[in-house]
């Protein structure tokens, strides 16, 4: 077992992570097609986060063209660039599935206008977390 | 023919270089020793035999600790490999560095055991229908004919312990070798429990 946390350990990015459940998050996602490389930006609802060690994701929403789209990213991918918080949710639970079966205004999520002082203030909402 | 005695310590998934993650078993491979060798003029043969995880003399039976050269330990675990390709003395350990180069692998182990189950399971039965007045459900069913052969021909699948034989997993991906820690890491499932024996293999189709 320790040999194969010290293998997971090589690959974890250090740094806390910049946002919770119930904020709204930009992923710069790295897409590699073929030779080109280009910077693809999800946009969405981050609704549950999944605590592993190196297998450690976190799953975005968001509302494309009418269709709900979800995407499961590895928070260690070294393929994200960074994630950016647009807006940061008021939720009381650490899985927001519910907001599948709602539509509209209802899928929406109260705004966290003050948070707690805390020791590390995220600064305007933008921060960068760590590079890949 | 190449081969190495490890101990499967589980999976984890790593990313590669270009961010794609791949699932992997990780093996750990203690320091094989060359126990002995089988040669065309003596043995009809050649083979290279090789030991793995070092025991105390004193907790091995003496006919079992006689079949280890002087100066060498005896250890748990003894395989004899036809045809080795690389050349070897008695005496030589041979560790992870054995497989570098080498893109696909051949995974030996003893499966988990299931216990007993029935044919469904074991023999990937289809079983009946589960509901509209069906009366037969998970059942084997007919096991032969009637008056002739009348018995059970050998070899009939029925239900019974299932698991706990040796299996082994071809054509795996052998995504890194690491020699610092003395650990490959092998893309997929391979048989066996966690801290089960396999023994790893260049593989043979690939």
């Amino acid at each position: 077992m320790k040999l194969i946390k010290a293998i997971e350990a090589e690959q974890i990015k250090d740094g806390k992570l910049n946002f919770k459940v119930g904020d709204t998050v930009r992923v710069h996602f790295k897409i590699v097609e073929g030779k080109t490389e280009r910077i693809q930006v999800f946009e969405g609802l981050c609704i549950a986060m999944k605590r592993d060690g190196l297998k450690r994701t976190f799953t975005v929403r968001k509302i494309s063209y009418g269709v709900g789209v979800e995407r499961i990213f590895p928070v260690n991918s070294p393929r994200i660039q960074k994630i950016e918080v647009v807006r940061y949710g008021r939720v009381r639970r650490a899985k927001l599935y519910y907001i599948r079966d709602r539509v509209g205004k209802a899928a929406k999520v109260a705004e966290l206008i003050k948070r707690k002082p805390q020791k590390k203030q995220p600064s305007e909402g933008v921060e960068k977390v760590e590079e890949a | 023919m190449l081969a190495l005695i490890g101990r499967k310590l589980g999976m984890t998934q790593i990313f590669d270089e270009n961010g794609i993650l791949t699932p992997v078993t990780v093996v750990q491979v203690e320091p094989n020793v060359v126990v002995g060798q089988r040669t065309i003029e003596k043995n009809g043969y050649s083979a290279v035999i090789l030991g793995a995880h070092a025991m105390k003399k004193s907790r091995v039976k003496k006919p079992y600790a006689g079949q280890f050269p002087d100066g060498i330990e005896p250890t748990r675990y003894l395989m004899e490999v036809r045809d080795f390709e690389k050349d070897t003395s008695v005496g030589e350990k041979l560790g992870v560095e054995l497989f570098e180069g080498i893109r696909f692998v051949d995974v030996k182990g003893t499966t988990k055991g299931k216990g007993y189950q029935g044919v469904m399971k074991r023999h990937g039965f289809r079983g009946g229908r589960k509901t509209h007045g069906s009366k037969f459900h998970r059942a084997g069913g007919s096991t032969g004919q009637a008056a002739w052969p009348s018995k059970v021909l050998k070899g009939t699948k029925m239900a019974g312990r299932m698991g706990g034989t040796s299996a082994t997993v071809q054509n795996l991906e052998l995504v890194r070798v690491d020699k610092e820690k003395q650990v490959l890491l092998i893309r997929g499932a391979v048989p066996g429990r966690n801290k089960g024996k396999v023994v790893v293999m260049k593989s043979k189709k690939k």
